[in-house]
């Protein structure tokens, strides 16, 4: 679901369908509230193995979202460590076949590859940035933390989050335009 | 002879690494406050306030900036008449990595090897580069080395012919591709000279210098300067997102090298520039 808050910012919670896609264009700020994955280069791997032999996942990704990030420990009492975003374009080979499989959103931080993005125009998915390097501000915003799939995995072990207002920016929508062209294209001297 | 106990040299690493990843120098500060007044897009201000925060709330929450907490690599300095005492040196600061990661609540993000890539749980081992020299101090200065930028480094042979000209290009075309993937705004250390291994190695050395400080070698720092200025015309800016500040420093330390040779390695760094030293 994405709503429009007085502010501008543009309220998205998961399951998201097309139509909701649809409402979010590259340099769109957003916060994110409700359900969360995060799996990085370890859990993608995998993932794309089951994939590959045609078996189930772990997760149903129907309509979700994969935060690419591995946390920092939490210490006692605490929900979380630090967990801002890792680079996307290193899931990249695995992102089309997820997306083909119904996942509507990614989060990370970095440029993503023209597959992706052509994935992402055929699919209807978004790929949302993240403050790469804010990962104490950003554990403010994760409310619960569940591990679901890959616990030997350590800090690549695909969780479960449930955030309230994550702030994030939309990088890459499903119309092809990207935040980093444009950026530079404003700002370049 | 000195004697210093491993002992001591595990206590130092530990709290290094520690007080690395929760405590920004205050020079990044400096640098994200001096961006905050020139920085054009109002992205990027937000980002930078942002980073501001952030720092501030690792600092006092004693949690780390970045939660990826880097490949530890530690410069040390061994004085000729310093006597490591009651083991080995290398042993003695994996095991300093290990306490401070454990300790401290730092992700593990060391795989044993290469192509299995088990973690090894406690982010050891570091990368110890060891320079023996006069005197009997022992320096130990670490790095939690971030993953992302460290992913966009780049090495290049010029060739002589290619000269100061070639070497200001190939930073500039690494602070270019490294783009919004390596958390910009960036540092760039760079190593001109010695040998492959020589100059990646001085590409981490430089920086440990001071963000702001000039290079003592006034053609350098011109040369630092020249391509800092370029860099934040590229128009990158904070994350990426479009801005004035994609840098925040270029450092580079020379060595002499061969006449047929002009290596070039640039390390990039992003704004988690955790460091910290001590010494014994």
């Amino acid at each position: 679901m994405i709503t429009a808050a007085a502010d501008g910012i543009k309220e998205v919670s998961a399951p998201l369908s097309d139509a909701d896609i649809e409402k979010l264009d590259a340099g769109d700020r957003v916060r994110i509230t409700g359900v969360v994955y995060t799996a990085r280069d370890a859990a993608h791997g995998r993932l794309m193995q089951l994939i590959e032999a045609g078996q189930p996942l772990p997760i149903d990704v129907r309509g979700q979202i994969i935060y690419y990030t591995g946390p920092s420990p939490a210490r006692p009492g605490e929900i979380v460590g630090s967990i801002g975003p890792t680079t996307g374009g290193r899931m990249d080979t695995y992102t089309p076949a997820l997306l083909a499989l119904g996942l509507k959103a990614t989060i990370g931080k970095g440029a993503r590859s023209q597959p992706v993005r052509d994935a992402m125009r055929t699919h209807k998915a978004v790929y949302f940035g993240a403050i790469g390097g804010a990962g104490a501000v950003l554990s403010r915003f994760v409310k619960t933390l569940e591990i679901v799939a890959y616990e030997d995995l350590g800090t690549e072990a695909i969780r479960r989050l449930e955030v309230e207002g994550f702030p994030a920016i939309v990088v890459d929508d499903c119309r092809g335009r990207d935040l980093y062209e444009e950026g530079i294209k404003a700002y370049a001297r | 002879m000195r004697d210093v106990h491993v002992s001591a040299v595990t206590d130092a690493v530990k709290k290094l690494c520690m007080e690395a990843n929760y405590e920004l120098e205050p020079d990044m500060l400096r640098a994200f406050d001096r961006a905050l007044t020139t920085e054009r897009s109002a992205a990027g201000r937000q980002v930078l306030q942002i980073l501001k925060d952030n720092a501030q709330m690792a600092k006092t929450r004693r949690m780390p900036y970045c939660q990826d907490t880097g490949v530890v690599v530690c410069f040390v300095e061994l004085g000729q008449d310093v006597h490591v005492a009651g083991g080995g040196l290398a042993d003695a600061i994996d095991e300093g990595v290990r306490q401070g990661y454990r300790e401290g609540y730092l992700r593990a993000s060391i795989v044993r090897s290469p192509f299995d890539r088990v973690n090894t749980g406690d982010n050891t081992p570091a990368v110890v580069h060891l320079d023996l020299g006069p005197g009997a101090d022992l320096k130990i200065m670490v790095m939690a080395k971030g993953g992302g930028c460290e992913n966009r480094s780049k090495y290049k042979m010029l060739t002589p012919a290619e000269g100061i000209e070639g070497v200001r290009s190939w930073i500039l075309e690494c602070i270019k591709t490294a783009g919004p993937d390596a958390c910009p705004p960036l540092i760039a250390g760079v190593g001109v000279g010695g040998t492959f291994e020589k100059a990646a190695i001085l590409s981490k050395r430089a920086l440990f210098r001071e963000l702001g400080a000039p290079n003592p070698d006034p053609a350098l720092d011109a040369l630092e300067r020249e391509v800092l200025e370029r860099a934040n015309r590229l128009g990158i800016g904070p994350q990426g997102y479009g801005g004035d500040t994609t840098a925040f420093g270029v450092h580079i330390l020379t060595y002499p090298c061969h006449i047929t040779s002009l290596p070039v390695a640039v390390t990039i760094e992003c704004h988690a520039h955790r460091h910290k030293e001590v010494t014994l």
